[in-house]
């Protein structure tokens, strides 16, 4: 059907004044199909993206964008001068850099760890469980870190306190934020992250094996010169995703272990841009801080998937 | 991998031991996973005084149900939990209705304007207005506070509609092309035999667009105000984090001897109750979710 129709559009642009009017009644049911989706991406999609203009005015939602006054770069600068923005780097680099070095290792070394395993009920039993935390809600992971962290009751605490003499203020004291956030991270993702890393050990030719040991060479020397460079393509390609993605620590997690007692390292650009422009108003300036993190992101993304297109591997787009 | 099994090569000593440590690391993982819930089921079928006296225990002594009784009372757990199926089952149908529809046109390639389509799609994956724009966009068409507005504005997702415009391409051009000479029109051949066709792939996005509005919170926070329209997670929330507790009269409930339940157990009691059904759907969903994500993996 395909090269049917591409016969067809051929003839329609050599007989040239065929018009745009006719092509697309004929196809009237493609288009008008289309159209939902494409008025949705209009609506929630670009709308929005104009609506990255009121960051240069001191928008008010009743004189709306005609009415309200023009600022210029106004609230970047002040944004800029503002300690905040500093503090908002540090923790988010913070944590990202955390999660990069403590949480990106993990998936990795449990696959080559499972990929050993030659039981399959023993396999499938492992994989079941660790892939849990993936589907539950980040409220649940909260809940359940509140659960076992509470200064009074919380397990975790009780424990430390039976080892050490002093309870720890986990869930308030600000040097435990971090951790605690790269703990649920590892804890939630990691059996999921596996995943990927399972499939291209799957399909390491068995053959290399069996031709090492013949070699004579043990498991760590097969794991090593075998193993390890089948996954290595995807390792790269997943750590220049990381790092391309720095600025995204992600709202929902941060924002249900924030408190005002630890805010001071928790707070990141979405935390802060939620709590300036939904809780106080303040639409003009929170929206100079959420484009900042948008275009730097975007910038940071492109740039990464261009270096993985430049090292001979496929970009994500 | 499988040569040692066939080939019978011995493990040497050193070897053996390096098993068994591996073993022991991939089950400990898998323990140190579940081990967490399964001590905030016992927490909440737990006594008080256990509670208090025990830091850890997967098996409490005295099983007491009072903790369910508390929240059930109180019922806004449950409220919550109907909220969000409610959600999660409409707002899915639109996001199949939506992506289902522009997918199927967009794997046309000979389609005039597909590609420009395809591209304005794309440029939304990579950058967006931002919280705010967003808000601001659904505040003027007066969607605060309504359900709709956890719905539309996330009715497509650029990812899940790649999977699935992948998928309509892959599917043979034959049977449409007679349909076609027996005179069906484009929409018929959409719904009669495309769709149809589709029932696996079409299953695994919609579970992905489910799992996500049972997981949401954040457009529930932004969006929602009203007490009564609250999902479950925000209830959760509420319940444990913000320690505001079921606001239940515990005086109108009989407790028998286990006496008042602590707060404690209520707040396990209300993890356990708003977990439970992803768990019982998670069969189902953890294999079609594992084929998404190689799908996933594979270029639009």
């Amino acid at each position: 059907m395909a090269r049917v129709k591409g016969a067809a559009v051929q003839a329609s642009q050599s007989q040239k004044k065929e018009s745009f009017w006719s092509y697309v009644k004929q196809h009237k049911w493609m288009y008008l199909l289309m159209l939902p989706g494409i008025i949705y991406f209009i609506i929630f999609k670009y709308v929005p993206m104009g609506g990255l203009i009121i960051s240069f005015q001191n928008y008010s939602p009743y004189l709306g964008i005609a009415g309200s006054e023009w600022v210029g770069l106004e609230h970047f600068k002040n944004f800029f001068m503002n300690p905040d923005f500093k503090m908002l780097l540090v923790n988010t680099f913070s944590i990202s850099i955390l999660n990069l070095v403590f949480f990106f290792p993990m998936p990795i070394i449990l696959a080559l760890l499972l990929n050993e395993i030659k039981n399959k009920v023993v396999k499938k039993s492992i994989q079941t469980m660790i892939y849990i935390p993936h589907f539950i809600s980040m409220v649940i992971v909260a809940s359940v870190t509140f659960t076992l962290l509470n200064v009074e009751s919380g397990v975790i605490t009780q424990l430390v306190a039976m080892i050490t003499g002093s309870r720890p203020e986990f869930l308030s004291d600000p040097k435990y934020f971090r951790w605690i956030i790269v703990i649920q991270n590892i804890w939630k993702e990691t059996g999921w992250g596996m995943i990927i890393f399972l499939a291209a050990l799957a399909g390491v030719d068995t053959q290399l094996y069996e031709a090492a040991q013949v070699d004579g060479a043990g498991k760590l020397r097969q794991v090593w010169h075998i193993t390890l460079p089948a996954i290595k393509s995807t390792i790269i390609i997943m750590l220049i995703m990381k790092v391309g993605s720095l600025l995204n620590t992600g709202f929902e997690q941060i924002f249900l272990m924030k408190n005002s007692l630890n805010s001071s390292v928790a707070e990141v650009f979405d935390t802060y841009v939620y709590t300036l422009g939904i809780s106080q108003g303040a639409f003009s300036y929170s929206t100079a801080v959420g484009m900042f993190k948008s275009v730097v992101a975007t910038a940071m993304v492109l740039t990464t998937n261009w270096i993985c297109k430049k090292c001979g591997e496929t970009g994500l787009y | 991998m499988f040569a040692s099994r066939k080939n019978k090569i011995k493990l040497s000593p050193a070897e053996k031991v390096g098993m068994t440590i591996v073993y022991a690391i991939c089950i400990l993982a898998g323990v140190l996973t579940v081990v967490p819930f399964l001590y905030i089921v016992a927490g909440s079928l737990a006594t008080e005084k256990e509670l208090v006296e025990r830091a850890f225990f997967i098996i409490p002594h005295t099983v007491s149900l009072n903790a369910y009784k508390y929240i059930a009372a109180d019922g806004s757990i449950f409220r919550g939990l109907a909220n969000s199926f409610f959600i999660m089952v409409v707002g899915t149908i639109i996001n199949m209705l939506f992506t289902t529809t522009l997918a199927y046109p967009l794997s046309k390639s000979w389609l005039k304007g597909r590609n420009l389509v395809l591209n304005v799609i794309i440029v939304t994956m990579l950058f967006s207005g931002g919280m705010i724009p967003n808000y601001l966009v659904v505040k003027n068409l007066g969607l605060l506070d309504s359900y709709l507005a956890l719905m539309l504005p996330g009715a497509v997702n650029a990812f899940n509609l790649i999977i699935i415009k992948n998928f309509f391409q892959e599917l043979p051009h034959e049977l449409e092309e007679a349909a076609k000479i027996d005179g069906c029109s484009d929409l018929g051949i959409f719904v009669k035999i495309i769709l149809p066709l589709s029932k696996p792939s079409l299953a695994s996005v919609g579970l992905f667009y489910a799992v996500s509005h049972w997981n949401d919170f954040f457009n529930s926070l932004i969006y929602l105000n009203s007490t009564k329209k609250f999902p479950v997670q925000i209830i959760l929330r509420q319940i444990v984090l913000l320690a505001q507790g079921a606001s239940a009269d515990g005086s109108a409930i009989d407790f028998g001897a286990g006496g008042t339940p602590p707060e404690q157990a209520v707040r396990m009691a209300a993890t356990v109750v708003a977990t439970i059904p992803i768990l019982c759907v998670y069969p189902f969903v953890q294999k079609y979710f594992e084929q998404g994500v190689m799908v996933g993996a594979v270029k639009g």
